[in-house]
């Protein structure tokens, strides 16, 4: 059936080959159009590494003269670098850990168990869906002060975690929804127990909706600034996100070294993205986005 | 966001499964739920509902953020937002911000998305392309773009210098007529990505055939577009409309980064004026109140929208 349309409507379009194809050629020029802005300051960031300022002002596309290597090596000799990838490390496990682990168990409460009362509380955590910690941070900063954690890991990852919690459990409640029952029966005929179920039966087939959790997390905690500059008073905690707004307060319009570091940060962003895109799109989707 | 079941979610039969109905109400199931529960409710209660709920308590106060709590101000703080030209035109801009992106970054997006989204050979390419810059931090995006609008040597200055030889550079963030619309472009260039994806999700679960058979039935592909694939996407466009109200009004770090709200707060956002008066200024009874009206502003939108618009539509993803 599908195999007949496609060939009458591929018979239809046969008359008008050419108008086809300048309706291509008008589509790729768009799209290439737009391809190249997006790239075209990601590229210039990352050859402007290797340049002067000068070279970078005059040419912004074009490959070095003589590639200034001492641009990176300034920054990756320093022990500042290695202890801000350290501290950005720490945060970044210390958050999807923790945000993995707690939206799995409510996600699996909310989606799995029959109890008086669940829908209401599912929404109470939804309510953090309406505000974001890029807009909460002062109230935020205001109770890690008082819960005195003020210059501690936990008072940035607390909060992320907490923040990370609403959308987490969305998404994961989804995810364990869509597992037949008929699977939770034949674990309950086996023997499981309703822990056992969730443990041996429902994270493993839920693999995929915890990477994207995983992924998703992962950039929010690399990327957070603001919670850590007011959190952080002792700059031996800083992450990468503040490390590189200082150096870039101390070499303002020194391009070539601030690119060097940008591109220090931006080129493992690009391999992760590549390597975690599925993930990142089939959390954002629900699963739905193929091919 | 909503309660409701999702019917791409429906696997699930609405009616209770045996093995559910045998553990239901033991106090073997209370326990795990509330073992289950405990955990992240610790968390999201510390750290985010308790922390929204002071800032409504701190705003009744005049406080520096050190001193204690002792200098009732009743509704004064938010009587000087309100009174205030700054956060008059710093409410105007959060939403000439949020209408230009429902007017061009979500079309744009829409119009990627059916560009890309069926047949197109190397569309996998371009769709990883757009969306990349959504993965890299504010923080990088910023700096770049800071840049890329440079007034002396900038990429941009460069660019545009090259190609018509009159051309006269720019200070793109340091015009008070630009400055707001360069910011926008760089929110554009950074989240549409975001919308083409979700358009995409929505574009493939269309049945092909549908559109197939309007085709055979003599429909043009406008016709095609306006009648079938349009509204069969309409969930997803009110899902990412949705999105895109909230992300707007919540701008913060990008736009702080690239300008601090200048020149001459011409691209001073909600987000922005909270920073710059509340923390600041040490003012954090006043930056509190200004936190609670954003909260209430997005709150408003969000009931009235769901109410109003999404209450047919799943909830279940994003």
């Amino acid at each position: 059936m599908t195999a007949l349309m496609t060939k009458l409507s591929r018979s239809r379009r046969r008359p008008l080959p050419l108008r086809l194809w300048t309706a291509r050629l008008f589509q790729y020029a768009i799209l290439i159009t737009l391809a190249l802005i997006i790239l075209g300051p990601v590229i210039t960031a990352v050859l402007g590494g290797l340049k002067t300022t000068g070279e970078l002002y005059d040419q912004p596309f074009g490959l070095p003269s003589v590639p200034r290597w001492e641009n990176y090596t300034g920054i990756l000799s320093s022990g500042v670098f290695w202890r801000q990838l350290l501290n950005s490390a720490i945060i970044v496990v210390g958050t999807v850990s923790m945000t993995v682990t707690t939206s799995a168990l409510l996600a699996f409460v909310f989606s799995r168990l029959v109890f008086r009362g669940r829908e209401l509380i599912f929404n109470f955590f939804t309510l953090g869906l309406l505000f974001p910690v890029t807009i909460a941070f002062l109230p935020v900063f205001i109770q890690v002060r008082q819960l005195s954690l003020i210059d501690s890991y936990f008072g940035v990852i607390l909060p992320l975690v907490a923040f990370g919690i609403p959308g987490s459990t969305l998404i994961l409640r989804g995810f364990f929804r869509a597992i037949p029952s008929e699977l939770e029966d034949a674990s309950y005929i086996d023997g499981c127990g309703t822990i056992g179920f969730f443990w041996y039966v429902l994270l493993p087939l839920a693999r995929p909706a915890l990477g994207a959790i995983v992924v998703l997390q992962t950039i929010v905690a690399w990327n957070e600034y603001f919670l850590p500059l007011l959190v952080f008073t002792d700059d031996s905690k800083w992450p990468l996100t503040l490390g590189i707004m200082q150096f870039q307060g101390q070499f303002g319009t020194d391009w070539g070294r601030v690119m060097a570091f940008v591109s220090l940060l931006i080129v493992p962003a690009v391999l992760f993205y590549i390597l975690t895109q599925r993930y990142i799109v089939t959390g954002l989707t629900g699963g739905e986005l193929k091919g | 966001m909503g309660s409701r079941s999702t019917p791409r979610f429906r696997f699930i039969p609405r009616e209770r499964s045996d093995a559910l109905e045998r553990s239901r109400g033991g106090s073997d199931q209370i326990l795990t739920v509330g073992l289950f529960i405990i955990p992240g409710a610790l968390v999201y209660t510390l750290f985010l509902i308790i922390p929204i709920i002071q800032a409504a308590y701190y705003s009744l106060y005049d406080w520096n953020g050190l001193g204690p709590l002792n200098n009732f101000y009743g509704f004064g703080n938010y009587e000087r937002a309100f009174g205030h030209e700054v956060f008059q035109s710093s409410v105007l801009n959060s939403l000439v911000i949020t209408s230009l992106s429902l007017l061009i970054q979500l079309p744009l997006a829409m119009s990627l998305a059916l560009m890309v989204g069926r047949k197109l050979p190397g569309r996998a390419i371009f769709r990883s392309i757009f969306f990349m810059p959504y993965v890299f931090s504010e923080i990088i995006t910023a700096i770049i773009w800071t840049f890329v609008y440079y007034p002396g040597g900038g990429m941009l200055n460069t660019v545009l210098g090259s190609i018509f030889p009159s051309y006269v550079p720019q200070g793109w963030l340091a015009n008070r007529d630009i400055a707001l619309l360069a910011v926008f472009f760089v929110i554009t260039w950074k989240y549409f990505g975001l919308h083409m994806i979700l358009y995409m999700a929505g574009l493939q679960s269309i049945n092909g055939e549908i559109e197939e058979a309007a085709r055979i039935d003599g429909a043009n592909e406008l016709q095609v577009l306006r009648y079938i694939t349009l509204p069969m996407l309409a969930p997803t466009i009110r899902l990412t409309v949705y999105l895109s109200v909230l992300g707007s009004l919540n701008q913060f770090v990008l736009i702080w980064i690239l300008t601090t709200g200048g020149p001459a707060n011409a691209t001073q956002v909600m987000a922005t004026y909270m920073y710059r008066f509340g923390i600041k200024s040490f003012n954090l009874g006043f930056g509190s109140a200004v936190a609670v009206i954003i909260f209430v502003i997005s709150l408003i939108f969000s009931i009235g929208y769901q109410r109003a618009v999404m209450r047919r539509d799943y909830t279940g993803a994003v």
